[in-house]
């Protein structure tokens, strides 16, 4: 098959790096070669936060290079914006529909750009969007954003829903599981 | 089965399969997930040394001793191990010793982008670099028979997208190696001039071995395709290349020091054009064109930041990319910020209001030479804020030393803060330090040290005691403050910049990530708001100004409470009863 190439944007803290390896497990079980390319250390402390999954016959480059993103998981929209020109023509906006404030807008330096999913849309960009962060707290955890987002990546990919709980059990840790399925069934369910 | 493994956890595979016996390292972005991973392995002895000199340092004796060895570092550790590195090379082992060391071209968490194969070539140290994970696997275990064979310690060189990706890893079982004896050896052991004259020979005769080594390793592989273009690269600037240039013609080299000239001739007389693609230094680009190849390079490629396929298609394909979405994708920056519940930002808000110049260092407190804090002056590496801050004041008299501060982190301190604090106390300097002892390696994602009473392995072991251990240097003015108390944190500040004496303020107060801090939970803003901003000056990312309104971001805040310390009108208090 053609690569298919999925980028997970957001802040440092918001757990993208578990989205991501879930997102490999989910490549390995479907037996494609695969490579997650994750950002450790200074840049993980509240900063903007990009990883890249690439899954197919043979992948080289762990770098997702813009227009070749089919999928774009963003888990903030400040962050959507800044990687939109990563996405394809035709590739899909899985979008949280929070706002996470950045230091230069706190400070005040900078303002927070408005009507971003609205100018997202105009400019033809083909988005699914959730609130994450409410639906995580209904389904008893607001760390599980993250889930809720794979839930509705997993609804809209062609990928079996088996493969994505499978993984999903092989990442999360036992404790946290009924919270976790619950968010991403919550995920799955989004239309 | 194949496993999903980090770059950084293959090597720990690598060394566990080869029978290593001995791991060492001193963290550091991006290679501390080695010997994370090694620590889980009961087989290997691991450990956190206080830095990477000692870390190598144990590993050569362990070596010396008979054991397959191996040590890791970030490429600035490098330098501060670069000492034992090159009188290693002249000793060679007896079990094999392999030195990991990880480059961050783009520094994403570093203070230079130093290349690493220039001590390969400076210290005459073999250098492998893998450009995947399987790769780091194999080439850690290639590593160890050249070390062996050859009688040298060999360099496994990684950059920052080989460390932090995941690849697919074939797993094998591990080959227990025996320790092989000890014989005492003055004349290759010890090294003082009449010996290491000798060993020095050695060294150049086992160059000689190398280099016709590199020209038949398998570490080297022509990948012939379409011969009008030939690529010379490694690492992962091969993966770039193929994925950019496609069906062209590769010399991969796997051995990156010495280099293989015979090959290279070869590969180069047979393609139309050659490139050279690496990433940072012209490295291989100046050796081929010594040996009177012509190649193209760095002429049109960058010696700053990362490669990837879109650069490479631009500048050697003139192929631009093009934007899909017709929307202006520029958004305000996000820098990384000090987390909420930062114990450091207390610090740096008594530290910026006394108007101090702050001679910093490498932490996560670094991150407050940004805004909103924006109170440090100085950051260059390990352990040098307290020499830079004696400087200053030797520079410039003791009026400025008055308003100057040192600052730097327990771990910091330990990995060479102590030998700046000596020469304060020893020249008769007056500089006030500040240690941040948060209980823990912060930013390299939270190890152990010696301050912390744990091993890697989490058993409980003795205790560094900052306090008796700056009196014993000789620091007199000794005192414990805690940074989310601001009026007596200000107070000792104050009384330690006026007193002419050296002291140390030992910060204490635990990082709010770790898992036995637990703070009341999300704060909320009530009706007693003036609005006055106070809340808004310690640069809290969960605090927001909603234009009509002050807000905290319950999805952030901890409930550190250091903004009700600042609230003068008790306008915040705890959150409803919310989840999370």
């Amino acid at each position: 098959m053609d690569n298919l190439n999925i980028m997970i944007v957001g802040v440092g803290g918001q757990g993208t790096l578990l989205a991501s390896r879930l997102l490999g497990k989910v490549a390995q079980k479907q037996g494609y070669d695969v490579k997650v390319s994750e950002i450790h250390g200074m840049s993980q402390r509240g900063g903007s936060v990009v990883t890249y999954v690439k899954m197919g016959d043979k992948v080289y480059s762990p770098i997702i290079e813009k227009g070749e993103a089919d999928f774009i998981l963003a888990f903030e929209k400040l962050e959507a914006l800044r990687w939109i020109d990563y996405l394809k023509k035709d590739g899909t906006l899985v979008l949280n529909d929070q706002e996470i404030d950045p230091m230069p807008v706190i400070t005040g330096s900078a303002k927070y750009p408005e009507g971003i999913t609205e100018k997202l849309e105009a400019a033809g960009v083909r988005i699914r969007s959730v609130n994450a962060l409410a639906t995580a707290m209904e389904c008893g955890n607001i760390k599980a954003v993250n889930m809720v987002l794979i839930g509705l990546l997993a609804g809209t990919s062609s990928i079996g829903k088996e493969i994505w709980l499978e993984s999903l059990k092989e990442v999360v840790p036992q404790k946290l599981l009924d919270v976790n399925i619950r968010a991403f069934n919550a995920g799955y369910m989004v239309r | 089965m194949k496993e999903l493994l980090l770059g950084n956890e293959a090597v720990a595979r690598g060394a566990y399969e080869a029978g290593v016996r001995v791991a060492t390292a001193y963290p550091g972005t991006p290679s501390t997930e080695i010997t994370e991973n090694i620590a889980k392995y009961d087989e290997i002895y691991s450990e956190w040394s206080p830095n990477e000199k000692v870390a190598l340092e144990v590993a050569i004796g362990a070596s010396l001793a008979g054991a397959r060895s191996i040590c890791s570092m970030k490429h600035v550790g490098l330098n501060v191990a670069a000492d034992p590195l090159f009188t290693a090379s002249y000793t060679g082992v007896n079990g094999g010793l392999v030195i990991v060391v990880a480059d961050d071209p783009g520094m994403h968490s570093s203070q230079n982008e130093q290349d690493s194969r220039f001590y390969a070539r400076a210290s005459l140290v073999p250098m492998l670099e893998p450009s995947d994970s399987q790769e780091c696997k194999d080439y850690v275990k290639t590593a160890f028979e050249i070390s062996e064979k050859f009688d040298c310690p060999v360099i496994v060189r990684l950059t920052t997208r080989v460390a932090h990706s995941r690849s697919l890893v074939e797993l094998d079982s591990r080959n227990e190696t025996e320790l092989k004896p000890y014989v005492k050896d003055p004349s290759k052991y010890v090294m003082m001039p009449a010996m290491a004259r000798g060993r020095h020979l050695a060294v150049e005769k086992r160059m000689a071995e190398l280099r016709s080594y590199a020209e038949t390793t398998p570490l080297n592989r022509i990948e012939w395709g379409n011969r009008e273009i030939g690529v010379i690269t490694s690492g992962i600037s091969y993966q770039y290349a193929r994925e950019a240039m496609g069906d062209v013609s590769y010399l991969k080299l796997g051995m990156v020091y010495p280099l293989p000239e015979e090959l290279i001739r070869e590969f180069a007389s047979k393609v139309d054009k050659l490139y050279v693609i690496e990433e940072l230094e012209p490295f291989f680009e100046e050796q081929i064109k010594s040996m009177g190849i012509e190649v193209t390079g760095k002429s049109l490629l960058p010696v700053t930041g990362e490669y990837s396929a879109t650069l490479l298609r631009e500048k050697l394909c003139g192929i631009k990319g093009e934007k899909h979405y017709d929307v202006d994708s520029q958004a305000p920056a996000r820098p990384p910020v000090m987390c909420p519940g930062c114990p450091h930002r207390g610090t740096f808000h008594v530290l910026k209001k006394l108007k101090l110049t702050v001679a910093g260092d490498i932490g996560c407190y670094t991150l407050a030479a940004l805004p909103p804090a924006q109170s440090m002056d100085t950051c260059v590496c390990m352990g040098a804020s307290i020499g830079m801050a004696h400087g200053m004041e030797k520079a410039r008299g003791r009026e400025f030393g008055r308003k100057t501060v040192a600052v730097l982190g327990d771990s910091t301190f330990i990995h060479s803060g102590i030998t700046g604090l000596i020469d304060v106390v020893y020249n008769k300097g007056c500089s006030t330090v500040i240690i941040l002892d948060n209980s823990i390696t912060g930013m390299t994602g939270h190890q152990h040290n010696p301050t912390t009473g744990f091993t890697i392995k989490g058993e409980p072991t003795k205790q560094v005691d900052l306090e008796l251990l700056a009196k014993a240097v000789g620091i007199e003015r000794v005192r414990i403050a805690d940074p989310f108390d601001l009026k007596n944190f200000e107070k000792a500040v104050k009384e330690e910049v006026e007193a002419d004496e050296p002291s140390v303020i030992i910060a204490q107060r635990p990082c709010a990530l770790l898992k036995q801090v637990r703070y009341e939970g999300p704060q909320r803003i009530n009706g007693n708001c003036r609005k006055c901003r106070s809340c808004m000056r310690i640069g809290c990312p969960a605090i927001v100004d909603k234009g009509d309104a002050i807000e905290i971001n319950i999805a952030l805040c901890v409930g550190c409470k250091l903004c009700s310390n600042v609230c003068a009108f008790n306008a915040i208090e705890k959150a409803g009863d919310k989840n999370g």
